[in-house]
């Protein structure tokens, strides 16, 4: 095989003088995406409701005027009252601050202690790998919400404990995630080109494994959010989350349940207010996965 | 001789195969079967051999990418495979390597300026100024430009893309530089260029390389050595134009007779090979090449061939000398 000898005058590709980072690769092909859009709007409104709570509601949340019980919706009391007399809508608008808080807090906690767990277990492999991957799937055994209630049942019932048992029962979620993403990405030659320029354990981990499993956590991460408010509905709904005047969605359709002929304003607009928080993040999520997933580019 | 930089004596890599109910051992693949050579300062050995032949995983031990099973590496006196893991990673400052596949080497969430400074941060040279100044230097001198640092990867050909792989084994100095099929993944009109870098880069900083490959044509045009595997052994060594000149074991002229000639008009007697590559799990005994050798004696079928110096400087395992 004969060689040439040419020498350094390739012409330079790519020579375009905007440079695309892969995050904002994604985030330009998520604005295509008109729901996902969509979603991204309604969850910045809940957030938005949630931060500016006090001065969005006309009344406090447990300000009760037991004269003006179970009225209908009117331009004073914009979703009716409750059987204390409470305006509703103060109570969605503040509800808006527990079901996010809770939503946000619980999955961050489990992504971080799910992150650590899973790389664990998929770099190191082997025994550790058992362990946690055993305990994994031990937790995954059971229904999560029956898991959530056993862990409320054994640490009391309150808004706190609700959040921290929603934390738990997504923990393997997360955990199995990043273990096959580790496990995936421990093969690719980057890695390897990684240990002969001499890198720690640690270094690789940190700043080549992780980032590169980041994106299907994101995207788990949002549609997470959405189950975890969920979830602590169905706590408050069993009065195992939210003590009583606290205005948590999930109670306040609890509370409103005998009255769901009566006045069925005091049904109709926590649960719409969280389904549609859910419907925020589940279409934010699904664009977020058509954004980051590299299999549904080109 | 004093003037050799790395020394590797029967070296084995073997791989456990797994089975049954409690995963047991129930057999080994001898990826590297003893295996030995050495490496001079500033010369380039090319090894060559069919995939599954164990060079690349030669290479990968050499690093200790991979454990050894067996054997010593012996880099200026020091003695690798005892090492412990800390004492191995700052001697990866010595040894560096460069990948087969640009397009799966380098990190695709970095940009190029990250990439390069990293084997620097690392090795903790230099301060932050200094560390930029060293990848636009380095950039330079594999043939980017500096405006290239805040690109990523995915934004490069393939040629460029290993120039930045070259560039990353070069940041820390290093003295010998394994090069694992670096120019197979390429363009042939791209594999000259690289190439001829890599030849510019050994008189430029005195380097000296491990080439590993499958294309005879690639290794005689860059090596001063070629050693031939075959089955996770070793069958033939020498300079390279005794090599192709006069290659002695069966396998070798086998190989080089199966490279093609541009001319459909020339007749020639060729040697080539039939037969598959026998398993590593399970390889023939005696000699490893003797189910498909023309000159199979009796004895290759019994007794495994020991290295010999058949001429001055040129090795080979083979019971014909």
């Amino acid at each position: 095989m004969e060689l040439s000898t040419h020498k350094n005058d390739q012409p330079i590709i790519g020579t375009d003088e905007k440079v695309v980072s892969p995050w904002l690769e994604a985030w330009i092909s998520f604005k295509k995406n008109k729901l996902a859009v969509i979603g991204a709007f309604i969850v910045i409104f809940f957030i938005l409701v949630a931060i500016f709570a006090p001065l969005i509601a006309p009344y406090t949340f447990k300000e009760q005027m037991l004269s003006n019980r179970l009225l209908p919706p009117s331009s004073d009391h914009w979703f009716g009252t409750d059987d204390f007399g409470r305006d509703i809508f103060s109570r969605v608008v503040y509800g808006a601050r527990i079901s996010l808080w809770v939503g946000f807090l619980a999955v961050l906690g489990s992504i971080v202690v799910g992150c650590l767990l899973g790389i664990l277990a998929g770099y190191y492999g082997k025994w550790v790998d058992t362990i946690i991957s055993r305990t994994f799937d031990i937790m995954l055994a059971f229904p999560s919400i029956l898991l959530a209630i056993a862990i409320v049942a054994v640490l009391g019932p309150s808004l706190r404990n609700a959040l921290i048992a929603i934390a738990i029962i997504n923990i393997p979620n997360f955990g199995r995630l990043i273990r096959s993403r580790v496990l995936t990405v421990k093969q690719e030659e980057y890695i390897m080109a990684a240990k002969a320029v001499g890198m720690k354990n640690s270094r690789i981990l940190f700043h080549h494994v992780l980032p590169n499993s980041m994106a299907p956590i994101i995207v788990q991460g949002t549609l997470a959010i959405a189950t975890a408010i969920i979830e602590a509905a169905a706590l408050g709904f069993l009065g195992l989350g939210a003590e009583a005047p606290n205005p948590e969605w999930g109670k306040m359709l609890a509370d409103a349940r005998t009255f769901l002929i009566q006045a069925p304003w005091t049904m109709i607009f926590p649960g719409l207010a969280i389904m549609l928080t859910v419907l925020g993040f589940n279409l934010m999520g699904d664009g977020l996965r058509d954004a980051l997933d590299p299999r549904m580019k080109n | 001789m004093t003037d050799v930089l790395l020394k590797v004596d029967n070296l084995k890599k073997y791989f456990p195969i797994t089975g049954g109910l409690f995963g047991k051992t129930v057999g080994h693949v001898k990826a590297v079967d003893d295996v030995s050579f050495y490496v001079r300062k500033g010369e380039t050995l090319g090894l060559v051999g069919e995939s599954g032949c164990g060079k690349s995983t030669t290479g990968r031990v050499l690093m200790r990418l991979l454990e050894a099973t067996e054997g010593k590496v012996v880099f200026e006196d020091q003695e690798l495979t005892s090492l412990n893991a800390n004492a191995m990673r700052k001697m990866r400052k010595e040894i560096q390597m460069v990948f087969q596949d640009p397009f799966a080497s380098l990190n695709p969430r970095h940009t190029v300026e990250k990439i390069l400074e990293e084997p620097l941060i690392v090795h903790g040279i230099g301060d932050k100024e200094e560390r930029k100044r060293r990848v636009i230097e380095m950039l330079e001198v594999v043939g980017l430009s500096s405006y290239h640092a805040k690109r990523y990867p995915h934004q490069f050909s393939g040629g460029q893309r290993q120039r930045i792989g070259i560039a990353r084994a070069l940041m820390t100095k290093p003295k010998l530089i394994i090069a694992d099929e670096p120019v197979s993944a390429l363009d042939v009109s791209i594999q000259s260029q690289v190439l001829n870098l890599l030849e510019d880069l050994q008189k430029d900083f005195g380097l000296t390389y491990i080439f590993i490959a499958h294309d005879l044509g690639v290794v005689k045009h860059i090596s001063d050595r070629v050693g031939v595997m075959y089955l996770g052994r070793l069958v033939e060594i020498t300079e390279s134009e005794k090599l192709y000149d006069k290659p002695l074991h069966p396998y070798t002229r086998a190989l080089l007779d199966s490279i093609p000639i541009p001319d459909p008009d020339v007749k020639k007697d060729r040697e080539l090979l039939s037969g598959d590559l026998p398993s590593p799990s399970n390889p023939p005994l005696g000699c490893a090449f003797h189910t498909r050798c023309r000159d199979c004696m009796d004895v290759c079928k019994t007794t495994r061939p020991e290295m010999k110096e058949v001429e001055p400087g040129h090795f080979a395992a083979c019971h014909l000398y």
